[in-house]
C-alpha cells in the first residue's frame, strides 16, 4: 500500500458489473489504444572483458547460444542495456486517448471534477444537475473507494449515475472510465460529469479523457491550499470557490486563495459558487454551456460540414 | 503522491519488455523523475522495492535521473529554472510563467540479463 496516500492494489470495481473486473490488470478489456512506448533498440554494450557467457552443457558441450541474446560475440557480454524511453503513466494516457476520441466524436462534454474530501462536490453536482435538467442530457460517474451513496443522491435528481469503488485506490483511471462509459452509454450532446475520488494529490496525474479539470475548493478549507497542491491547481481549468455562502461566518480571504490559484496557474478561470443558496451558480452553468458548445462544434466528422 | 500505482505501472512495463525483448532478469532500472512530475523520489524508491518483489526485476537496482524544472516567463521572453511549480521567475519575480520540462515520468533503460 502507498506510504504516502494510501493507493493499493487491486479492489477496484464498476458498479453494475457482476464479475467485478480486476482493473489493475489491464489485459483484458482492449479499449483500441495505442501503445507509445518501444518495442526495440536492443542495444548490446562491450563490456571490455571476456566473460564465461557460455554453459556448459550434456557431454560437456559448451553451449554459447543459451544466453539471453542467443548468440555470442567474443569480448562481448550478455548483460544488455535496453533504451525504451516509455513513459510510465503511458498506458494509462492510451485509455484516456480512446475515451478523449470517443468523447469528441459523440459531441459529449466531460469534465472532470476534483478535490478535497467534503468541498461539496456531489451537493454542487446535486444543483447543478437539477437547473440543467431538460436542457440536454446529462449523465455521471461516481469515483470513491466504498459505497454507492454518492450514485444514490445523483440519481435521485434524475439523471443516470454510474459509481465506481476503487477499493484502496486513490483515484480513477483512464481504464476504469472507459468501463464505465460502456455501462452509462451517455447519450451523444450529453454532458459527463465525472466526480473524481476526494483526493487532491493523486488524480491530478491520471489523464480520464476529460475535456477539462474542475477543481472545487470550498471555503471552509484553507486559501493556501492552490500552494499545497500545486498539481492539482496546475491542471485545472476552472476552479469552483464553493459554499460562498459560509464567508460571512469565517475568516477565508476569497482574494487571497484567488491570488494563490493563479500563481500556480496563471490562465486558470475562477468563479465563486455557492451550492446552497445558488449564489454564482448561473456563471458556472454558463461555462458549462460554452464548454459543451465547444464539444458539440468540435466533432471530426462534422468537420468538413 | 500515487508512488505506488506508478511503481505498478512500471513493473507492467518491464514486464511486457521481458516478453518482447526475451529476459528474464532485470539488473538495473534507470527511470527519469522530473521535479516538477509530482512524484516524490523517496516514495518512490521505498514503492519500488516492494512492488517489484516476485518478478523479473526483484531486486533490481534502481537508478533516478531527477531532471530540472524549466519554464518559459512571459515578461522576460526566457526560459527559467524553477524548482516547484510555484515558484516565481527566478529573474523577474512574474509568477506569468509556462512550465515547459521537468513533468517527465518515464523508464528510460534497463540493464537485462
Amino acid at each position: 500500500m502507498c506510504t504516502v496516500c494510501g493507493c493499493g492494489e487491486g479492489g477496484a470495481k464498476v458498479e453494475a458489473d457482476p464479475h467485478g473486473h480486476d482493473h489493475h490488470d489491464h489485459g483484458h478489456h482492449d479499449h483500441g489504444h495505442h501503445h507509445d512506448h518501444g518495442h526495440d533498440h536492443g542495444h548490446i554494450h562491450h563490456s571490455g572483458h571476456h566473460h564465461h557467457d557460455h554453459h556448459h552443457g550434456a557431454g560437456g558441450t559448451l553451449d554459447y547460444g543459451g544466453g539471453p541474446a542467443g548468440t555470442s560475440v567474443p569480448g562481448m557480454s550478455q548483460a544488455r542495456l535496453i533504451q525504451i524511453e516509455a513513459d510510465i503513466l503511458g498506458k494509462n494516457n492510451g485509455y484516456a486517448a480512446a475515451n478523449r476520441a470517443r468523447f469528441a466524436e459523440a459531441g459529449i462534454l466531460t469534465l472532470n471534477l476534483v478535490s478535497s474530501p467534503g468541498s461539496g462536490k456531489t451537493t454542487l453536482l446535486c444543483r447543478t444537475l437539477g437547473m440543467l435538467a431538460g436542457e440536454f442530457p446529462c449523465a455521471v460517474i461516481e469515483g470513491d473507494q466504498q459505497t454507492s451513496a454518492d450514485a444514490d443522491r445523483i440519481r435521485a435528481t434524475g439523471a443516470p449515475a454510474i459509481q465506481i469503488n476503487t477499493g484502496k485506490g486513490c483515484h480513477l483511471d483512464g481504464h476504469m472510465v472507459g468501463h464505465a462509459v460502456d455501462h452509462l452509454a451517455p447519450a451523444d450532446g450529453s454532458v459527463l460529469f465525472i466526480e473524481n475520488v476526494g483526493n487532491l494529490v493523486c488524480p491530478a496525474a491520471f489523464d480520464l479523457g476529460e475535456a477539462h479539470k474542475v477543481a472545487i475548493l470550498s471555503v471552509t478549507e484553507g486559501e493556501d491550499k492552490p500552494l499545497k497542491y500545486p498539481d492539482m491547481f496546475a491542471a485545472a481549468d476552472l476552479v469552483l470557490i464553493n459554499k460562498t455562502d459560509l464567508l460571512p461566518h469565517l475568516d477565508f480571504d476569497v482574494d487571497l486563495a484567488m491570488a494563490n490559484a493563479r500563481k500556480v496557474n496563471h490562465r486558470v478561470r475562477l468563479l465563486k459558487v455557492s451550492a446552497r443558496t445558488g449564489e454564482g451558480m448561473q456563471a458556472w452553468l454558463d461555462w458549462v454551456r460554452g464548454a459543451r458548445l465547444m464539444a458539440l462544434s468540435g466533432r471530426p466528422s462534422r468537420a468538413a460540414e | 503522491m500515487h508512488e505506488m500505482a506508478i511503481c505498478e505501472n512500471i513493473r507492467v512495463l518491464i514486464e511486457e519488455q521481458a516478453r518482447t525483448q526475451h529476459f528474464s532478469r532485470v539488473e538495473r532500472v534507470c527511470l527519469e523523475i522530473g521535479a516538477l512530475s509530482g512524484v516524490e523520489v523517496e516514495a518512490l524508491r521505498f514503492g519500488f522495492d516492494v512492488v517489484m518483489r516476485g518478478g523479473v526485476a526483484a531486486d533490481a537496482r534502481l537508478e533516478i535521473v531527477e531532471t530540472a524544472g524549466t519554464a518559459w516567463c512571459l515578461p522576460c521572453a526566457a526560459t527559467v529554472v524553477i524548482g516547484r511549480r510555484y515558484d516565481p521567475c527566478p529573474r523577474c519575480g512574474s509568477h506569468q510563467i509556462q512550465v515547459t520540462g521537468g513533468e517527465e515520468m518515464k523508464i528510460r533503460e534497463l540493464e537485462v540479463t
